[in-house]
């Protein structure tokens, strides 16, 4: 009897010590890389508010900001994976290659590739957030609110993402007010406030009273309080930049999903997918409408918020054309993901050429 | 009491001592940033100079982070030596950049040992037609180099901007804003398995034993040196100061469009919108606290290579933002032209008398 208790409470001891020994190997360690400052207040800065609730989630959290998409990515990636982190998000389009190949070398660590679509080894995976949605609200306020019916927009690339956000704010803003035309300044950066506020005044001076922009600074939107027109955050609130020009702005929420994957690498639950949320699943939110908006235009913002959350609402239906008046989407279907994925055609109603 | 006196002669000894001076306060006045900060000061300098060097991997990183910054300061010597303010040097590897990766784009889907010295050579020659265009201004113009050599590294990557978003962009690539992969043949092999360094470190290597010896064993460098002292005694002495600008200009070019060539047939594999964190820009700062000496730039050039990976070591371990690298860049240029004070002037000790 009396070995027997000693061999249980050996056992037990025992017991007990595997299980913590299990809980430690689940300590998950989770790694970011950034292209910019964490103070952006964009692109970045919304990323960083993603890994600090990841951090709030109980995991420990590296991040490393400022990573240029050069040769010295691959040496942060590698010596992330090699310090011990589990899963690592790269949160820019450059550091694709840099990240499949570093994922070859480390299978057992996950990585997450923010807008690539290299899946190349078994431990990457891909996501990104359907932004335009948001843009079908940004371009149904703008088609309301403007007076002159010109409305500006300062892109950054003429890639695919950025010709759909385009698309897709015209279309809206079109549907609510059939005179708009939206003017383009190609500002070929992502980030450089001095470029953006250039462009922004250029609008401005072309009779635009509505600035949207597809670029991560807030320089844009002071530029249109200084202007006195209206204009929209991007990325993160920009409400507090300029609180009269700003009516709204489309926040990239990606706190949900970084906590939902490192938990899946904790529950070993973790598997390689792409992943592409709109307001439905959170990773887009709009922010706080703006009082100076009309209460029928709030209350119309606010029914086609939850339209697109349920589907019933789809940013490219049909009839859809090109500029030149060719069929894009016909009536009644709904341009699938695949069209979005390549879209590099502007709808009727953008003026001008892509560059190319 | 202490006078401060000016020298007669500018002493070589301290010539060679004030970067050492300057490093070390550099790495003083880091410690009490840290400190201010509120991290620990030794730790953080550890972290910062210590680890990301103390494997063979890390050491490996640190010759590739030092190779294009010391192949560019050493051709930056030629200039700067002989007068000749290159600021341009991001323009001249954005260029050669271009040129090389556009002979490798040509080859894509080939293999053969005929690949790689095209693509290599195309490079020197993009940098060189980019130097030619301020050297040319320069001496027949008469305007002023730094300037237009500044004012072209934005063009430059204008044109590389235009030409991965648009005519070279990978086919298969979804339109983002990069080429095609470079085939293996017009890669830069690698000289250990697993390691990142490559044969580009040969190329280094190449321009410091041959700017020694320009510098110190031919007619040319003698030139240099004099039009480095006065341009008025060169004048004087009947040099042709046309040809030797357009020279130096050119031998500079060359060697920062091959060090273009080595980011992108080296680790990169590819052209995108990135090829070079400002190589060319630190590379002057290199340049400088090397003393325009090829033994220094090679020495100045692990240094400055180091700030890099420590950087990005103490955000990893330590989470200190990364940007203290570029501090510690500016603080070593800052020191070591306030030490430069040294050179021309002395501190006297007088005693008092009554």
């Amino acid at each position: 009897m009396h070995k027997f208790l000693i061999r249980s409470f050996v056992s037990s001891l025992v017991l007990l010590f595997t299980l913590t020994v299990a809980a430690v190997a689940k300590d998950v360690k989770a790694a970011f890389v950034y292209i910019g400052p964490t103070g952006d207040h964009g692109w970045t800065y919304q990323h960083d508010v993603g890994r600090k609730a990841v951090e709030a989630a109980g995991f420990k959290t590296t991040y490393v900001e400022g990573v240029p998409e050069s040769a010295d990515a691959e040496r942060v990636l590698r010596q992330l994976a090699n310090s011990g982190h589990d899963i690592i998000f790269t949160t820019s389009f450059g550091y694709m290659n840099p990240t499949n190949k570093v994922a070859k070398e480390f299978p057992n660590v996950k990585f997450e590739h923010a807008t690539g679509y290299k899946r190349e080894h078994p431990n990457v995976a891909t996501y990104a957030a359907r932004f335009y949605e948001g843009r079908t609200i940004l371009g149904t306020i703008a088609g309301t609110m403007t007076k002159s019916n010109v409305i500006g927009y300062v892109a950054s690339f003429p890639i695919p993402e950025v010709i759909r956000g385009i698309n897709s704010f015209t279309l809206a803003a079109q549907k609510v007010n059939p005179n708009i035309k939206t003017k383009i300044v190609w500002a070929f950066t992502w980030y450089d406030p001095g470029k953006e506020a250039e462009a922004a005044k250029a609008l401005i001076d072309q009779g635009a009273d509505v600035i949207a922009q597809h670029t991560d600074s807030t320089a844009i939107v002071q530029m249109a309080e200084k202007a006195g027109v209206y204009a929209f955050g991007q990325a993160s609130d920009m409400d507090k930049f300029a609180p009269k020009a700003v009516l709204t702005s489309v926040e990239n929420n990606w706190g949900p999903y970084y906590v939902d994957r490192v938990k899946a690498v904790a529950n070993g639950t973790w598997n390689q997918k792409d992943t592409w949320h709109g307001i439905g699943d959170g990773m887009v939110v709009i922010s706080g409408l703006d009082s100076q908006m009309p209460s029928d235009l709030q209350a119309k913002v606010k029914k086609l918020q939850a339209d697109l959350a349920s589907g019933k609402v789809h940013s490219f239906t049909g009839p859809i054309y090109d500029q030149k008046g060719n069929l894009m989407v016909a009536e009644g279907k709904t341009a699938d993901d695949g069209m979005l994925a390549g879209m590099m055609t502007y709808v009727k109603g953008v003026e001008g050429d892509i560059p190319k | 009491m202490i006078k401060i006196v000016k020298r007669d002669q500018p002493s070589k000894a301290i010539f060679f001592f004030t970067p050492v001076l300057a490093i070390f306060l550099t790495l003083i006045a880091g410690g009490i940033i840290f400190y201010i900060l509120g991290f620990k000061p030794i730790e953080a300098l550890k972290f910062f100079f210590i680890v990301p060097i103390a494997d063979k991997y890390g050491f490996s990183e640190l010759l590739l982070k030092a190779t294009p910054l010391c192949l560019i300061a050493i051709g930056l010597s030629f200039c700067f030596k002989s007068n000749n303010w290159n600021i341009g040097a991001e323009g001249q590897l954005t260029f050669g950049a271009i040129v090389s990766g556009g002979v490798a784009l040509l080859f894509y889907d080939q293999e053969g040992l005929y690949i790689l010295p095209i693509v290599i050579l195309a490079g020197a020659i993009g940098g060189m037609i980019y130097a030619s265009i301020p050297a040319i201004l320069k001496t027949y113009f008469n305007t002023n180099e730094i300037l237009v050599s500044l004012m072209l590294v934005y063009v430059s990557k204008l044109i590389l901007d235009y030409l991965v978003v648009g005519p070279w962009s990978n086919p298969e690539g979804f339109n983002f804003p990069e080429t095609r992969q470079f085939s293996d043949s017009a890669r830069l092999p690698l000289l250990f398995e697993g390691l990142r360094i490559h044969a580009g470190i040969f190329l280094a290597l190449a321009a410091v034993i041959i700017s020694w010896f320009v510098f110190y064993k031919t007619y040319l460098g003698f030139q240099m040196k004099v039009s480095g002292f006065s341009l008025k005694t060169a004048k004087y002495a009947g040099y042709k100061g046309k040809k030797m600008i357009i020279l130096v200009f050119l031998i500079s070019g060359a060697c920062a469009g091959l060090a273009g060539v080595g980011e992108i047939t080296g680790p990169i594999g590819q052209l995108h919108r990135e090829v070079s964190p400002d190589y060319g820009f630190t590379a002057i700062i290199v340049a400088f606290l090397g003393r325009l000496h090829p033994v220094g730039i090679i020495f100045a050039s692990l240094v400055v290579a180091i700030t890099y990976l420590g950087a990005e070591t103490a955000q990893i371990f330590m989470q200190i933002p990364k940007y203290t690298g570029q501090v510690f860049q500016g603080m070593i240029l800052f020191f070591l032209l306030a030490s430069d004070y040294l050179l021309f002037f002395k501190f006297k000790f007088i005693g008092s008398k009554k």
